[in-house]
C-alpha cells in the first residue's frame, strides 16, 4: 500500500548524496537493512519508482530516513537530491525485504563491509545496535573513493570513540587523507585479514555495494575461511568491469 | 494515480508500452544475489529432476550440453524494477528435459548451488516458457549471472529464474522458495505487478 509522506528535513551528506527525513506517523516499524519504494508522479500521470535502503534505526520516533546518492544519468535520484524541498510529499511503500537485515536479538559478531553508498543499510544496522543497547560486537570496513564521499563521518567517529565502540576501518580507493598510512587501493586479502573479524569467531557478514565490489569482497571473505552461509550480500548498480 | 510530485517530469524512453507497470528500461545487466557467487566446476555440475522421493532424470554437463538447445530473445523484468528488453539466450527447454517424464505434479521447486530456491507452477515451465540457459548474448553465462547455467522463465519476475540451478523437484502442491519466504510474491507476474506478498 502506497502512503503519502511529508519531507521534514534534508541533509547533504556529500556533494552528491542527501539524507531525506520523512514524517511517518503510522509507520509499522522496520528491521535494519530493509528498504522502501519511493514513487514520483508527473503532472500527466507518468510515474517512476525506485527502491532506497532505510538509513535510520527502527523506532525513530515517527520518522524514517533514506540517503540517496545522485546518479549522473538517473531519473529519480537527481530529483530527490536536488529538487525535493522540505514540505514536499513523497509516496512511500514499505518497509520491504527480510534477508539483508540485522535483528537486535542477534548476539554474534557482525562484520559490515560497505562500498560507496552501500553504507546506507549498514548504517541502519549500526544505529539499531546503538538504539537497542545491543552488545553484539560490530566491525565496519568502509571502502570509498576518497574522504570527501564518506557518509555519516562524524557519527561514525563518535560511535567508534564511544563505549561499546564500533571498530571502523576506511579503505580509500583513489585519494587518501594526508598522513594516511596506506596508499589508495581496493580491499584485498591483507586488509580483510587486518580489518575483519577472524573467521573462527563465525561472524555474520553483510556486504553491500556495487556488484564488482560485492563479488570481490564476498570471495575474499570466503577465501579467508568465512562460511558462505554467513555472508549476506546486497548489490546495486550496473555490472561494471569485473576483472 | 498518486499525488503529483512538484517539479518532476520524468524521462520517457518510448519503451513504456513494452514494460510491465512500475518498471524502467536498463541497458546494463544488474546483478542481484543473496550471497556469494558459488564456484561451480563443470566436472561436478549436474542437473537432476526428482519427484521428492526418487531421482527421475540426471544429466552431467556433457550429456546436458548434448541435448538440443534453443536460442530465444525475450524481455526480462526484475522485481527491483529494471527491465532489459530483447535479451538473447541459448538453453535447453524444460519441455525437452521433461519430455519422457510422466507426472501428476502441479508445481516445481528449483534448488541451486549456493542453496537458493524458488517455486513455480509446473504449467509455467512447460510449452516453451522456460529453459535451462547456458549462454547469454552469444557468450557463456558469467558466474555472477548464474553461470554455468540458470533457469530462465522470462514471463515472471526474474528472481524466479534461479541462478546456478541444480535440481528440480516435482511436487503435488506449492511451497515457497527463498524470496517467496521473505516477503516476495508466491507467483510473481510482472504484468499484474505481483512483487510482494499481499499484492493481488
Amino acid at each position: 500500500m502506497w502512503r503519502v509522506r511529508t519531507v521534514i528535513a534534508l541533509h547533504d551528506e556529500t556533494a552528491t548524496a542527501r539524507t531525506i527525513t520523512l514524517e511517518v506517523p503510522d509507520w509499522p516499524g522496520h528491521v535494519a537493512g530493509q528498504h522502501v519504494d519511493v514513487r514520483l508522479t508527473a503532472a500527466d500521470g507518468y510515474s517512476a519508482v525506485r527502491s532506497y535502503s532505510i538509513a535510520s534505526a527502527p523506532g525513530s520516533d515517527g520518522r524514517v530516513q533514506i540517503t540517496v546518492e545522485r546518479l549522473p544519468d538517473g531519473e529519480v535520484s537527481p530529483y530527490l537530491t536536488q529538487e525535493l524541498a522540505i514540505g514536499d510529499r513523497l509516496e512511500l511503500r514499505g518497509p520491504i525485504g527480510g534477508w539483508f537485515v540485522w535483528r537486535t536479538q542477534q548476539a554474534e559478531p557482525i562484520q559490515l563491509v560497505a562500498g560507496g553508498s552501500g553504507i546506507v543499510p549498514l548504517m541502519a544496522m549500526i544505529r539499531a545496535r546503538v538504539s537497542s543497547g545491543s552488545m553484539a560486537p560490530f566491525r565496519l570496513l568502509y571502502s570509498a573513493r576518497d574522504p570527501g564521499v564518506v557518509f555519516y563521518r562524524d557519527e561514525l567517529r563518535a560511535l567508534s570513540d564511544g563505549e561499546r565502540s564500533l571498530m571502523v576501518t576506511y579503505a580509500y580507493t583513489r585519494v587518501v587523507p594526508e598522513d594516511w598510512p596506506h596508499p589508495p587501493g581496493r580491499i584485498d586479502a591483507g586488509l580483510i585479514a587486518e580489518a575483519t573479524w577472524p573467521a573462527t569467531l563465525a561472524p555474520t557478514c553483510y556486504v553491500c555495494g556495487p556488484t564488482p565490489f560485492v563479488e570481490t569482497v564476498a570471495d575474499l571473505l570466503t577465501a579467508s575461511g568465512n562460511d558462505r552461509d554467513r555472508i549476506r550480500t546486497e548489490r546495486f548498480g550496473p555490472t561494471g568491469g569485473r576483472k | 494515480m498518486g499525488i503529483v510530485s512538484r517539479g518532476f517530469s520524468g524521462r520517457r524512453t518510448g519503451a513504456e508500452g513494452k514494460l510491465p507497470p512500475g518498471q524502467y528500461v536498463t541497458t546494463d545487466f544488474p546483478v542481484l544475489s543473496a550471497g556469494p557467487t558459488p564456484a561451480i566446476s563443470l566436472d561436478r555440475w549436474e542437473f537432476v529432476i526428482d519427484d521428492g522421493a526418487r531421482v527421475l532424470r540426471r544429466w552431467d554437463w556433457k550429456s546436458f550440453r548434448a541435448l538440443p538447445s534453443e536460442t530465444v530473445t525475450v524481455d526480462i523484468h526484475c522485481v527491483t524494477r529494471w527491465s532489459k528488453l530483447g535479451t538473447s539466450w541459448e538453453g535447453v527447454s524444460l519441455d525437452a528435459l521433461l519430455a519422457d517424464v510422466k507426472t501428476d505434479a502441479s508445481h516445481a521447486f528449483f534448488r541451486s548451488y549456493g542453496d537458493y530456491s524458488t517455486n513455480l507452477p509446473l504449467k509455467d515451465v512447460l510449452n516453451g516458457q522456460a529453459w535451462i540457459a547456458f549462454r547469454f548474448d552469444g557468450k557463456d553465462l558469467a558466474p555472477e549471472h548464474g553461470g554455468p547455467s540458470r533457469l530462465l522463465v522470462p514471463h515472471l519476475y526474474f528472481w524466479k529464474s534461479a541462478k546456478w540451478v541444480k535440481r528440480m523437484t516435482l511436487m503435488p502442491q506449492d511451497k515457497p522458495g527463498f524470496w517467496e519466504s521473505l516477503g516476495y510474491h508466491i507467483y510473481g507476474d510482472p504484468w499484474r505487478e505481483q512483487r510482494y506478498s499481499g499484492d493481488e
